[in-house]
């Protein structure tokens, strides 16, 4: 049923077509709304068989998580930014374990400085946790990946984590098709649990285990996560043939047949790229776009082969590892590792802590790929005038102060404005 | 497509706005696509919210920049916040809610360079005391946006309220916006 809802509702209802039984999670902006949403199903009847469990943290919401899917129960949660990194423990324990819980991440930049604003930064310090990380494009997506998620999670026994787009996703009201229960119901059967702990069969799930094992523990969840590769599309298809549109699957491509320029990216920022690649090909400029919606597992295989025919590959990330650079382009030059005329890849920093990504700045962006390739991480529209003055400043002063409210006074100052385009600085 | 910016403070219902906004469009067969201005709410300080509206799928995320119609819903931002018609186009539609002037608001340089008919003033807030009892003027500017653009009919406005809102509070809110779209219709233009 068609419906101008907010994203965070949408993905309230879509969790519930999916029956969960358990619901356990703590408020945290920008993942707020879809609990409330889920906390008022369950208050009044409409999520039935459910139960929602009030917690005092995100890791006790994980670990609640843990142990009503240990129980045999369908278990859902969903956090944000520093939640998600109070709770790391629990992560990394989750997947371990082999529990097939789906958590949506409401992507949110991480403090210091405190920012409650978009970023992916959140999803990226979880990326080697070994769970399944899934990435919406829309709101549409959102909802329809965490149909996906239950599946696949529940037929691996792995953890799915659905990031959306804090703010730009969760807080926009669009236009959504909530699919029907029976549809539902007929894409994502009743929770079949490999392991359980039943008092009437007791077993134990968590054991401590030595050097003898621990390898082979590790290589079978990478092994499961390699199968997620094959499932991934298979399930995108079946999707497509319930519901009638496509959502997930490892990636999708944009005008990226004849493509000299392909532009690789994950989220939200999609349809911004897609909107400024229309423009530049009515400029007869050839470029194109790959979509990245699972970035764990990462689809080395299926994004060589789509990024194959380019010459230039402009990977941009709402992330980036201090030290070393954005992970995705990183992730992506790995994917096109010892392959003989592989494209260039240039790395972009874009809209970090909410920093608004917009088409006058990709245009410039992609023209220079073109003519004026750089090597290295590339932050976009970054206000160099500030940070040169601070560069300057701590050089000549030592109690130089507080870097952040530095740049803030620096910014209240008066004075020209700064350039749309940034420049490479490491 | 069609941009609107709305310009408010916090408590003001300006996210709300966007949000009705979005619904009377998506009423009419269209697509909508309203979001804030993702800062720190709080009641009084500046808000900013968004709505587009277009015949097909909307897959643009940045903010409105440039937008084809500007909303004020207090006019005491101009001296607040300084770029408030930042991106103001040159067929752009202007409403701002006020019992004042462009003239007594130093806004007749603006508006002069807008297409005759495109701004107008209404008296939102007084019109939400009246019918409602609390000056929240976001309906009635949406039923004064409907009569100045013609992008949606009052109808969807008044559909998109009740499904918002229930009972007399709806119904108060439509009766605003009523009255605030037949002021605008029957003004004249201005210029």
């Amino acid at each position: 049923m068609l419906k101008q809802i907010e994203g965070s509702r949408a993905m309230a209802e879509g969790i519930a077509l999916c029956r969960p039984e358990v619901i356990c999670a703590y408020p945290i902006t920008p993942q707020t709304h879809i609990v409330e949403g889920l906390g008022e199903m369950v208050r009044t009847g409409e999520l039935t068989n459910c139960e929602f469990i009030n917690v005092e943290s995100e890791f006790a919401a994980l670990s609640v998580a843990i142990g009503a899917s240990a129980a045999g129960a369908r278990a859902y949660t969903a956090t944000a930014s520093q939640g998600l990194l109070f709770m790391a423990e629990a992560v990394y324990n989750a997947s371990g374990l082999g529990l097939p819980i789906v958590m949506t991440l409401g992507n949110r930049a991480i403090g210091a400085p405190i920012n409650i604003w978009n970023d992916h930064s959140d999803a990226m310090s979880m990326r080697d946790a070994g769970w399944m990380q899934l990435f919406a494009e829309t709101n549409q997506e959102a909802v329809d990946l965490h149909i996906q998620a239950f599946r696949l999670a529940e037929e691996l026994s792995m953890p799915v984590m659905v990031c959306v787009d804090g703010f730009i996703l969760t807080h926009a009201v669009e236009r959504i098709d909530i699919p029907d229960q029976a549809d539902v119901d007929g894409f994502l059967p009743p929770y079949e649990p490999v392991q359980v702990l039943d008092p009437q069969h007791p077993i134990s799930i968590g054991a401590m285990v030595g050097p003898e094992a621990f390898t082979e523990v590790r290589f079978l969840q990478h092994y499961k996560q390699n199968l997620a590769l094959r499932l991934l599309p298979e399930f995108a298809a079946e999707f497509k043939a319930c519901f009638g549109r496509e959502s997930g699957g490892l990636l999708r491509t944009y005008r990226a047949d004849d493509a000299e320029l392909l532009v690789v990216a994950m989220g939200s920022v999609n349809g911004t790229i897609k909107d400024t690649i229309d423009e530049m090909r009515a400029d007869g400029i050839r470029i194109g776009l790959v979509t990245l919606v699972s970035f764990r597992p990462f689809p080395t295989q299926a994004l060589r082969a789509a990024l194959s025919g380019a010459k230039h590959v402009v990977v941009i990330e709402k992330s980036f590892a201090i030290g070393m650079g954005g992970q995705l382009a990183n992730n992506v030059d790995l994917a096109l590792r010892n392959t003989p005329g592989a494209p260039r890849v240039h790395s972009v920093i874009a809209g970090l802590g909410g920093r608004p990504i917009t088409r006058p700045s990709l245009h410039g962006l992609f023209r220079r790929a073109l003519v004026q390739p750089w090597e290295g991480a590339h932050f976009l529209d970054l206000n160099e005038r500030i940070v040169s003055k601070e560069l300057h400043y701590a050089r000549k002063v030592r109690r130089s102060g507080p870097t952040a409210e530095n740049l803030l006074r620096r910014l209240s100052e008066r004075a020209p404005e700064p350039a749309l385009e940034g420049r490479s600085v490491l | 497509m069609f941009e609107v910016r709305i310009h408010g403070r916090g408590g003001q219902g300006v996210v709300t706005a966007a949000e009705l906004l979005s619904v009377a469009a998506f009423l009419e067969g269209k697509h909508a696509q309203a979001f804030p201005s993702f800062g720190s709410e709080r009641t009084g300080a500046p808000v900013v919210s968004f709505c587009r509206i277009d015949d097909k799928e909307i897959r643009l995320r940045e903010p409105i920049r440039q937008p084809d119609t500007l909303i004020v819903q207090d006019p005491t931002l101009f001296k607040a916040v300084t770029d408030v018609f930042e991106g103001i186009k040159p067929n752009s539609y202007l409403l701002i809610n006020t019992n004042k002037s462009f003239a007594e608001l130093h806004l007749a340089d603006i508006v002069t360079k807008l297409p005759a008919g495109h701004a107008c003033t209404v008296p939102a807030s007084e019109l939400a005391l009246r019918y409602i009892g609390r000056p929240l003027p976001n309906a009635a500017l949406l039923g004064a946006f409907a009569a100045l653009t013609g992008i949606v009919h009052l109808q969807s406005v008044a559909t998109a309220i009740r499904q918002t809102f229930s009972g007399k509070i709806a119904e108060a809110n439509v009766a605003a916006a009523s009255a605030a779209h037949d002021a605008v219709a029957a003004a004249p233009l201005a210029a």
